[in-house]
């Protein structure tokens, strides 16, 4: 399982750090985009792989902390989500005003001598 | 109490005087009058008490657990230099009532003015080193924005960016040396400082913290080599100059060598630091000063000169010379100040400071004239004035200095050259401006200025008379006070009588007064415009050098080492992260072995078979087929989502599912202004993209292979001792709900997660604002191709359906919206207890609404229903924020939660939280924030000022 994990992350931070080396802006945000997915998992990899242990108590039954997962990863991740999001949005929006204001879509605003 | 009401007073007043209209100039000088007045009696009531007690405290306390407090202390030498500065701050105000003429703008003047005046005063009272500091970088810039106040100016401007440059470096200089001596002392406290000399002197840094202390005292102070911001500082408005430039501020420099005199002194290296620039300000300065034409020039020169004197006598290592130093910082404060009213009067009167113009002006403004002499007088050191008595100390103390011989001999030769200096200016000042023929060819005609603007300098000029007469009855009980603070047990016996018989001081003072007089003979006689000897030092043009010589340096500097390219800051990143993940990992690899690996759910590996290859295609799709490169990065998106659910985190795989769905909108909706790329795919690519090609991928594959192994030894060893079990267990007892991860958000952390809810506000509105002035690429303006070939008419708002293919989505659409409405709430109020909560909740509405007006068409849901998501988002942060004060009215901190349990009549038994409130708010502010950026972007095909251009092609 660990072993699928981890590698699951490599894979998926080697493709978003070579998208966000790219001079395309929609490159780089499809780069944050998949980065942003593989540090999420390593962020909720640090409370370890639990299955069928969400963080939902019983009430019925006295709280053993080692039946739940660790909740604060999950905190920390679910907030990073929706700012993930909303970070998203505003590239975006810088993205296409300067696609409009630069006449090119090269992160550097200008197509340079590199391509 | 009344330590911090003299510090906060001032300020007060400067807030209240920065608000009244630009032309209310009595009111203004009442206002900061009243302020001033009522500090000096604030400070001179405190006599009585400094007296008996000694030390007076106060604190605030501001980060106890850090240690850190807002103290003030004030002992004997404190409270002179507060009277001094509270004092003249009375009479400069008054002064410059009648000097600023009616278009000044004044309300600037005087809250700068009353806030430089509570820095000054803070430097004075503060109790702690740290603090002293911060006062004294408040008072270079209130002394920034004096001398640049009339920024019409160039020279002013000049002038002011000059005096700041300098002193506020001098000023990081004392900071960094007030840290050095807190460490060595243990602790900033001034007290604690002043008792541990001993420790300091012996300690190994002592000459850093010297060095650098005595650098900020003599910025401040404008000695040498530091002195030449003070005569460009002179373009200040003269009161400024007077209160300033004279008695207050350049004083600071002074203030703190004698106050860590206790600490630092005794030691050779004080000696040789503090003495030598001490004596050669002064005699420098002197002598510089014969040469100006300026009145005020003349003056600042003469500032340099005599804070050079008082420098000199701190760097003597002997408490006498420390008693005429202080009495000495009293008597020039006096003089000079009243010297700089009167040069400002003649400047007011006559429109010129130039002493090659002035002259003869004694038969117009004879009191003026008066004042000036007698002050000039007691500049120059002419018995029976104040400035004698502290000359004459001077004059024995560097006699009687127990020094080696080419120092005891010449040390009283150069005071008595620079005392002949000082008398030569001093009468060419006064013969220059106000005797000889009366000047013919001046701006304005002279005549006296208004009985109010002399006061402030006559009463100064009868303090010079009353102090050089009577010394013992007047300064002696205030001198006494203050040496004693500073020296404690160790003061000397000193006498301040007038006359101490025929002794070898008195000669030189005599000698000084005749030489004076026959060297100013010989000026007269001089026609030559230039200093001689010294003209080619100029400080402007070495400090002009300087700066252009780090200017571009630094410009150099920053061409080596920044880009301006994305491209290569975003390359920079993450190899410094690469580095910074590597490092530790060559130091110590002893417990790097790697676990064996388990065995894989096959169902799991092939989730992310599937997922890893969109990442891949991704990667390969996103330059040339976006739509592709989106898609595919949406499976990886949802194989996230899945591995949540897999691994025991439902909330976390719902709110990634629904962002994935907004994210894919968002995107969408933009890759519309996104014009293809045209290029060709180019056949021949150039070796250096090859290469670069080469070089990222082999980078992204050290970044990829490198957090999948820190992910996998982190997974394959056990979790230490973390903070979960504390929310685990208490989130029911504490918090009163089940779903921990929300409890968390709502709850514990519910500050962060305002605050997080906060920036997604921003956020929206920020891509809101940025849409409103949108101009999108040329090439993307014109119609795409499906609205070209159906070329739909304009849609009719008052149908039932919206027209076309759409009419049967339109109908599930609609039905979904309760249906969705009510899934929305559900996950909202459940989150508590169950996986849901506010983000999912109102994610799901937003996702909804969008569909809305997907299937619908803008124009067509628009014309039905408005939402207006800016009210959500500002109706979400208030309740929010206001489950967060509910806390206040059970006098429990921010956001602490409340609960209410209980049964109603018909309702049942009801459970009622603040917390529900606060992720309604997050619910309203998620639904706001994501509508309006989507409905944002949605509207830019609506906007006709893009589609003008595709009609014209039409016609």
């Amino acid at each position: 399982m660990e072993l699928v994990y981890a590698m699951a992350i490599g894979v998926v931070t080697g493709s978003g750090v070579w998208l966000l080396l790219r001079p395309r802006t929609f490159q780089v945000i499809m780069g944050l985009a998949l980065l942003s997915y593989a540090v999420n998992l390593f962020i909720f990899a640090m409370g370890r792989l639990n299955m069928n242990q969400a963080p939902v108590l019983d009430p019925t039954r006295a709280v053993d902390v080692a039946q739940y997962a660790d909740p604060v990863p999950q905190a920390l991740v679910l907030t990073a989500i929706v700012i993930g999001f909303a970070t998203t949005a505003l590239f975006l929006v810088v993205l296409l005003a300067s696609r409009g204001f630069a006449g090119t879509d090269h992160v550097d605003g200008s197509e340079g001598e590199h391509r | 109490m009344s330590l911090l009401a003299i510090i906060l007073l001032p300020f007060l007043g400067s807030l209240c005087a920065a608000f009244m209209p630009a032309n209310a100039r009595n009111v203004e000088a009442w206002l900061a009058g009243t302020a001033a007045l009522a500090t000096t009696v604030l400070v001179a009531s405190l006599y009585g008490d400094i007296q008996a007690e000694g030390v007076l405290r106060a604190s605030v306390p501001w980060a106890p657990s850090l240690g850190l407090e807002f103290s003030l202390r004030m002992d004997g030498f404190a409270w002179v230099f507060a009277l001094l500065v509270a004092a003249m701050g009375t009479l400069v105000v008054l002064y410059a009532r009648y000097y600023m003429s009616p278009e000044d703008p004044v309300p600037r003047f005087f809250s700068f003015f009353l806030a430089f005046m509570g820095a000054m005063l803070g430097v004075v009272l503060s109790g702690n080193l740290i603090q002293l500091a911060m006062f004294w970088e408040l008072t270079s810039l209130a002394s920034f924005m004096l001398i640049a106040y009339w920024n019409h100016r160039v020279d002013a401007r000049r002038g002011a960016r000059m005096a700041l440059t300098v002193t506020a470096t001098g000023g990081l200089a004392l900071l960094a040396g007030m840290l050095i001596l807190g460490h060595i002392a243990g602790s900033y406290d001034l007290d604690v400082v002043l008792q541990a000399g001993d420790t300091i002197r012996a300690h190994a840094w002592y000459p850093a913290a010297l060095a650098l202390v005595v650098l900020g005292a003599l910025t401040k102070s404008a000695q040498f080599p530091f002195h030449f911001w003070l005569p460009h500082a002179m373009a200040a408005p003269t009161p400024v100059s007077a209160y300033l430039h004279s008695a207050t501020m350049v004083k600071a420099g002074v203030f703190l060598l004698a106050r860590l005199w206790p600490v630092l002194a005794g030691t050779e290296a004080w000696f040789w630091i503090v003495g030598s620039a001490g004596l050669l300000s002064l005699v420098v300065g002197a002598y510089l000063a014969l040469f100006q034409r300026d009145m005020k020039g003349v003056l600042a020169y003469s500032t340099i000169s005599h804070l050079g004197l008082i420098t000199l006598l701190l760097g003597m290592n002997s408490p006498l010379a420390l008693v005429a130093a202080v009495f000495h910082i009293i008597n020039h404060a006096t003089f000079k100040a009243s010297l700089f009213m009167a040069a400002g009067i003649v400047d007011h009167e006559t429109g010129t400071r130039d002493m090659t113009r002035l002259s003869g002006l004694y038969r117009a403004m004879p009191i003026t004239a008066t004042l000036a002499l007698v002050a000039a007088a007691s500049m120059a050191g002419v018995p029976l004035l104040n400035g004698f008595l502290s000359k004459e100390m001077f004059f024995a103390e560097t006699v009687f200095i127990d020094r080696p011989d080419f120092q005891r001999l010449g040390l009283p030769m150069a005071a008595t050259l620079a005392g002949m200096f000082s008398v030569a200016y001093s009468l060419r000042f006064i013969h220059c401006v106000f005797f000889g023929r009366p000047a013919r060819d001046l701006p304005r005609a002279p005549h006296e200025p208004p009985g109010w603007m002399l006061a402030p300098s006559a009463l100064l000029v009868f303090a010079c008379l009353l102090v050089g007469m009577f010394p013992a009855h007047t300064i002696g009980p205030f001198l006494a006070v203050a040496t004693q603070s500073i020296l404690g047990a160790s003061t000397p016996e000193y006498s301040l009588a007038i006359w101490h018989g025929f002794n070898l001081p008195l000669m030189m003072s005599l000698a000084a007064l005749a030489g004076g007089i026959v060297l100013y003979q010989l000026l007269l006689r001089r026609r030559a415009d230039t200093v001689p000897l010294l003209e080619r030092l100029d400080g402007k043009r070495a400090f002009d050098f300087v700066q252009t010589a780090l200017s571009t340096g630094s410009e150099r500097l920053l061409r080596i080492l920044v880009s301006r390219r994305l491209q290569v800051q975003l390359l920079l990143i993450v190899v410094f992260a690469l580095a910074a993940v590597l490092l530790p990992l060559t130091a110590d690899r002893a417990g790097w072995t790697l676990a064996s690996p388990g065995l894989p759910d096959p169902a799991f590996a092939l989730l992310w078979l599937v997922g890893g290859a969109c990442a891949l295609g991704t990667a390969y799709k996103a330059k040339r087929h976006r739509l592709a490169a989106l898609v595919l990065s949406g499976g990886t998106g949802l194989a996230t989502c899945l591995t949540f659910a897999w691994f025991s985190a439902p909330d976390l795989a719902l709110t990634q599912l629904t962002v994935e769905v907004v994210t894919v909108v968002l995107l969408l909706l933009g890759l519309r202004w996104l014009p293809r790329r045209n290029d060709a795919s180019a056949p021949d690519i150039p070796t250096s993209t090859r290469l670069r090609r080469w070089r990222d991928r082999s980078i992204a594959l050290l970044a990829g292979g490198g957090l999948g192994s820190l992910a996998y030894i982190v997974l394959t060893r056990p979790a230490g001792e973390g903070i979960s079990p504390f929310f685990l267990e208490q989130a029911l007892p504490l918090g009163g709900g089940l779903n921990v991860v929300n409890v968390i958000l709502v709850d514990f952390r519910g500050f962060d997660t305002l605050g997080e809810i906060t920036v997604l506000g921003i956020v929206a509105l920020t891509v809101y604002a940025l849409l409103r002035r949108f101009r999108p690429a040329p090439e993307s303006m014109e119609l795409t191709q499906q609205q070209q070939e159906h070329s739909a008419p304009p849609p009719d708002t008052d149908a039932v359906l919206p027209p076309g293919p759409m009419a049967v989505p339109a109908v599930l659409v609609r039905l979904l919206m309760p249906l969705a409405l009510l899934v929305s709430l559900y996950f909202l109020l459940r989150g508590h207890n169950a996986p849901g909560g506010g983000f999912v909740g109102g994610l799901v509405l937003a996702t909804t609404v969008i569909l809305q007006y997907i299937v619908g068409g803008t124009v067509w849901v628009e014309s039905r229903s408005r939402l207006h998501p800016p009210h959500w988002i500002a109706l979400g942060l208030l309740a929010a924020a206001a489950a967060g004060c509910g806390a206040w009215l059970a006098s429990l901190p921010f956001l602490t939660s409340l609960a209410w349990h209980g049964s109603l009549p018909l309702v049942g038994e009801l459970h009622i939280s603040t917390v529900l409130l606060f992720d309604i708010g997050v619910y309203m502010l998620v639904v706001g924030a994501t509508v309006l950026m989507l409905v944002a972007l949605a509207h830019q095909s609506l906007r006709a000022h893009h589609r003008k251009p595709a009609r014209a092609g039409e016609e």
